[in-house]
């Protein structure tokens, strides 16, 4: 790991003028900053420490929904009491990422900034083309190792997965971000690969998530988030869908249904397709499966990862299946 | 490589406190093992997957090889050799490990130990289920988790007795 200066932000402003200058970056529980760091994927000049700024991992509830702020760590707004009966799929997302030892570490704001685990990024010794960490240098992935890379949302430049499960449940929700006075809502927050894959998130120069706003609803307090992935515990999502929904007074037809997936695109993957196609609907396992294809329109796979097209929706269709039989 | 001052940092280690001058880059990990002689922490994989690493930042399991040692100043670190009593009397943690033969090589043995005090003190270690998830950062090469189980098992029902 390259050394680099250390500076200990003691405002918000203080941290915000600090990153602005180049070479700097924000580092809060350091979980993927001082990763890459050792990888030589980021090579901070500075690093500006906000990890000990006062009243930013407050977490409030009220009628409209609830604020979580950027320092809050994701072990306690899993473990929160209303986070868990308000917004189920988000506290399940955040209990099954990572470890328990990570989770106390990284930060909410820190985890909508982590980076693909794309082995290719992670490795520029060894492999030298990467477009999103060296612009114009080539994808090795494409054509290389696929099992775990994306199938929705990808270009010929990049076809590195978005990791995250919180991010996930959040773009399912409609949650926004806010970056001080600025507010930018989940989905547009998390930029697609295309031309610039090395240009992840809507995020300028000095700018600094402060909090994440959840508003409430009856989908988001009847949800969850269902993880597939090759172990039982401590692995990133082969394919993860937050799915909430809510019924008409029948207690059969869906009123509201919201669908994202993980593990599978480029960003957090909101599935509308799926959702128009079921409101109005009786729940019978039959039309979910069906609709639930929808959730990978335009799928293409680069060979190895090629399970992720079949598995998706059946996840998808399983979460949605088994929110109803609560019903 | 940049050459960059050395930072003086005061840390607060199993209630001693301690002066040092590192370069920022240096970990907590490193820390404790290279500048402090504590040698009980364990370096794995130095990346964020093995658990090996584990230490108590106020009161919080939390790996010591992503963790600065510049930015544990002004928290509370207990790592391993901050475990027994000032008399040598063992953590029930440890006596559980000891008595369920809970290691084979041993390398892995204090970030589990350490892990472990803080799953039972979080409340999650409530059948052999919620061990094995909420233990699930803590890898064991040798395989002894059954046995890692068991003494997490017994020690949370020694500590909740």
């Amino acid at each position: 790991m390259r050394d680099f200066s250390y500076l200990r932000a003691n405002t918000v402003d203080a941290a915000r003028q600090a990153a602005a200058l180049p070479g700097a970056m924000l580092l809060a529980g350091g979980t993927t900053l001082i990763d890459l760091a050792k990888c030589g994927v980021t090579e901070p000049e500075t690093v500006v420490d906000i990890s000990h700024l006062n009243g930013l991992d407050r977490i409030t509830v009220d009628d409209r929904g609830v604020t979580i702020g950027a320092l809050a760590r994701m072990s306690s707004v899993a473990d929160h009491a209303e986070i868990k009966s308000r917004f189920p799929a988000v506290s399940e997302a955040l209990w099954q990422a990572a470890s328990a030892q990570l989770r106390n570490m990284a930060t909410i704001g820190g985890n909508l900034m982590q980076r693909t685990r794309c082995p290719y990024f992670r490795d520029p010794a060894n492999f030298p083309a990467c477009n999103k960490r060296t612009p114009g240098s080539g994808c090795t992935a494409i054509g290389g190792v696929t099992r775990g890379h994306a199938v929705l949302g990808t270009s010929e430049a990049c076809i590195a997965t978005y990791p995250g499960d919180l991010a996930t449940a959040l773009v399912a929700f409609d949650a926004v971000v806010h970056l001080g006075d600025r507010q930018v809502a989940v989905d547009d927050f998390f930029l697609l690969p295309g031309t610039t894959p090395e240009r992840e998130h809507a995020i300028e120069p000095g700018e600094m998530i402060t909090a994440i706003s959840i508003p409430g609803s009856a989908a988001a307090g009847r949800s969850t988030y269902l993880k597939v992935r090759d172990r039982q515990s401590y692995e990133f999502a082969a394919a993860s869908a937050a799915v909430g929904i809510e019924f008409e007074t029948d207690g059969r037809t869906i009123r509201d249904l919201r669908v994202a997936l993980g593990g599978v695109a480029t960003k957090p993957w909101r599935a509308r397709a799926v959702e128009e196609a079921l409101k109005g609907k009786l729940l019978e396992a039959d039309i979910v499966k069906q609709a639930s294809l929808l959730a990978i329109e335009g799928a293409v796979d680069h060979g190895a990862n090629h399970y992720k097209i079949e598995l998706a929706p059946r996840i998808v269709a399983r979460a949605i299946l088994k929110m109803g039989e609560t019903a | 490589m940049t050459s960059k001052t050395r930072i003086p940092i005061q840390l607060q280690i199993n209630g001693q406190r301690h002066e040092l001058e590192v370069e920022p880059r240096v970990t907590l990990l490193d820390a404790l093992r290279d500048h402090l002689g504590l040698t009980g922490t364990k370096k794995g994989c130095d990346q964020g997957q093995c658990g090996a690493c584990t230490v108590h930042v106020d009161g919080q399991r939390v790996l010591a090889c992503l963790t600065l040692a510049a930015q544990a100043q002004g928290r509370a670190v207990t790592s391993i050799e901050g475990l027994a009593d000032g008399d040598g009397t063992l953590h029930a943690v440890q006596a559980a490990f000891l008595e369920q033969d809970a290691f084979q090589c041993g390398y892995c043995t204090p970030g589990q130990i350490m892990s472990a005090v803080a799953c039972i003190r979080e409340g999650h270690a409530g059948s052999d289920d919620e061990i094995r998830e909420y233990m699930a950062g803590n890898l064991c090469r040798c395989g002894a988790y059954p046995h890692i189980v068991a003494a997490v098992r017994q020690a949370a029902l020694e500590v909740a007795s």
